[in-house]
């Protein structure tokens, strides 16, 4: 079950993409998917392409990863493309049906539109793969810090990821074990028609969903034992550094935006 | 010496309308540096009375009184901070995201500088053995290592008690053999008080003094020795026999005088071999 999910899985390593700051790994990507909208010819595409790829190559995780990162989603894309190519008007028309036409125009938004779908899916790949979940959570209680101004509940919210990330994995062991022992009883997942699907799903969810019950209580009261009383006055081990090639990236990604909007046409 | 825990005739009922209370008039004192087992059958009270120790469960009758403060609404934090917990479940106590942020938990809680954090979640995990997992993810570890982590995570709090709530039950021999072993380390290094919930009863065996419950009352307290030395009375009470006790019965049965009192393991052989060689 695992080994299917390459979404939010995290491929250890020493790279250079790995050592960065979380912080400037979430953001650096947030970012990327805002200036890619810059780009509308050939020449930016290809520079961000390539950008890209060597931001891959940096992090040393096997391009496979990536591949598999954007296979699940191929359909949703090559769908969103042929919309775009057959409905698109504009420049020499190579050929028409009916309201369907490929057109110049059409070909090209097309294609621009995959190459923004990939890359914004190997963005977000490297950054999951190369940024551990845990890290990936500090980041955020960071970023959301300012919005405790307006009362928003930063610690909690922050406490909730880190748990559900740190539950995740007990949570499909369990799930293969009560799917294992209902199986032994007799039910048979994944078979029959959508209804006989669906009602085969209920002798595992409602098991789990009371585990899960039971989980919660034992954690809270061990949780308070341990002198747990909310987010006042609480010390934190983990820190993050923010460090020199923190900064270089900082820079690379504001040299790329001058660029991008010098290749603008 | 004053005693570190004195419970004065506690009774505590989980609803008021209850026709039978969890825990009915207990009383009873522990002191500094001992290592007390409670023992009883499923629903004799013993996790409910452990949790009336550090405030988890606020008593409807009675005083309780932690390493000289008195349980209430108000010391129940500085209560807390004295009495280490460890609870049965590994998975469902684990609270940070690797070991050693599980370590820092409890120190975070109490706002505990971040450099005497490092240094204490390192000699912690040092006291357990398992500096070498100080990374590792809760989910690629063992029950035994889940609970070491556990214990670690109390040990770095520094309290004059530990509380094991069946901290064993769900771990196998070996498991369970690792964590007796770090604890009894910890507890001669650091002169703790131990309080062990417990159904196995060689761990039992080993503690300075026994309470047994039954039916939410305290029936018995005093020595392995005598307790033990009840013999098939203990099994009248939901409880098992030592093994040393089982061999002596089988003994009997078949014929050989043995002595009546209590022997441990070691007493056993002891006995055995001199007797085999007097014939």
């Amino acid at each position: 079950m695992m080994n299917k999910l390459i979404f939010g899985r995290y491929i250890p390593g020493d790279s250079f993409i790995h050592k960065l700051d979380p912080r400037t790994k979430l953001l650096g990507s947030f970012y990327f998917i805002g200036i890619i909208f810059l780009a509308n010819n050939w020449q930016s595409y290809l520079f961000l392409a390539a950008f890209t790829l060597v931001a891959i190559a940096l992090s040393k995780i096997s391009f496979t990863f990536f591949w598999k990162g954007v296979r699940p989603l191929l359909w949703l894309i090559l769908f969103t493309v042929a919309l775009q190519m057959f409905f698109t008007s504009g420049g020499i028309v190579y050929w028409q049906w009916g309201i369907l036409q490929l057109t110049e125009f059409g070909v090209r938004n097309g294609i621009f539109i995959f190459c923004r779908f990939v890359l914004i899916i190997f963005m977000s790949t490297l950054l999951t793969l190369s940024t551990p979940p845990l890290e990936l959570s500090d980041a955020l209680e960071y970023v959301l810090r300012p919005l405790k101004a307006v009362k928003f509940p930063v610690h909690e919210i922050s406490l909730m990821l880190s748990i559900a990330l740190r539950f995740v994995p007990t949570l499909m062991d369990e799930t293969e074990k009560i799917m294992n022992a209902q199986r032994a009883r007799g039910v048979d997942f994944g078979e029959g028609n959508l209804i006989q699907k669906m009602q085969a799903i209920v002798p595992l969810l409602i098991p789990l969903f009371v585990s899960s019950f039971n989980r919660a209580e034992d954690l809270a009261t061990a949780m308070e034992a341990r002198g747990y009383q909310g987010g006042e006055g609480r010390t934190k081990y983990r820190i993050l550094h923010w460090q020199r090639r923190d900064t270089a990236v900082v820079v690379v990604f504001a040299l790329l935006t001058v660029i991008l909007i010098g290749l603008k046409s | 010496m004053d005693p570190i825990v004195e419970l004065k005739n506690i009774t505590f009922k989980y609803q008021p309308e209850d026709s039978r209370p969890a825990i009915d008039h207990v009383s009873l004192e522990i002191y500094p540096g001992e290592w007390i087992a409670i023992i009883g059958h499923n629903g004799s009270g013993k996790s409910t009375l452990a949790k009336t120790i550090n405030g988890l469960l606020l008593p409807n009758e009675g005083e309780v009184r932690v390493a000289g403060q008195i349980l209430s609404e108000e010391t129940v934090w500085g209560i807390r901070k004295a009495v280490g917990m460890v609870f049965q479940n590994p998975d469902n106590q684990f609270v940070g995201a690797t070991v050693e942020d599980d370590v820092a938990f409890g120190m975070e809680n109490q706002g505990v500088p971040r450099e005497d954090m490092v240094t204490r979640v390192k000699d912690a995990l040092e006291q357990v053995r398992m500096s070498d997992f100080a990374t590792r993810e809760p989910a690629r570890l063992s029950g035994g290592q889940k609970q070491r982590v556990a214990i670690a995570g109390v040990v770095a709090l520094r309290p004059d008690l530990i509380i094991l709530d069946e901290a064993t039950s769900m771990l196998d021999p070996e498991g369970r053999f690792e964590v007796i072993e770090a604890i009894k380390k910890i507890k001669e290094e650091s002169q703790l008080t131990v309080i062990s919930i417990t159904h196995d009863i060689d761990e039992a065996a080993n503690a300075n003094r026994l309470f047994v419950m039954k039916q939410g009352q305290l029936v018995k307290k005093g020595t392995p020795e005598e307790i033990f030395s009840e013999g098939p009375k203990l099994i009248e009470l939901g409880l098992d026999l030592p093994f040393p006790e089982k061999l002596k019965q089988v003994l009997k049965e078949r014929g050989l005088s043995v002595p009546d009192s209590y022997l441990s393991e070691e007493g056993m052989v002891e006995w055995l071999w001199t007797s085999v060689l007097n014939k």
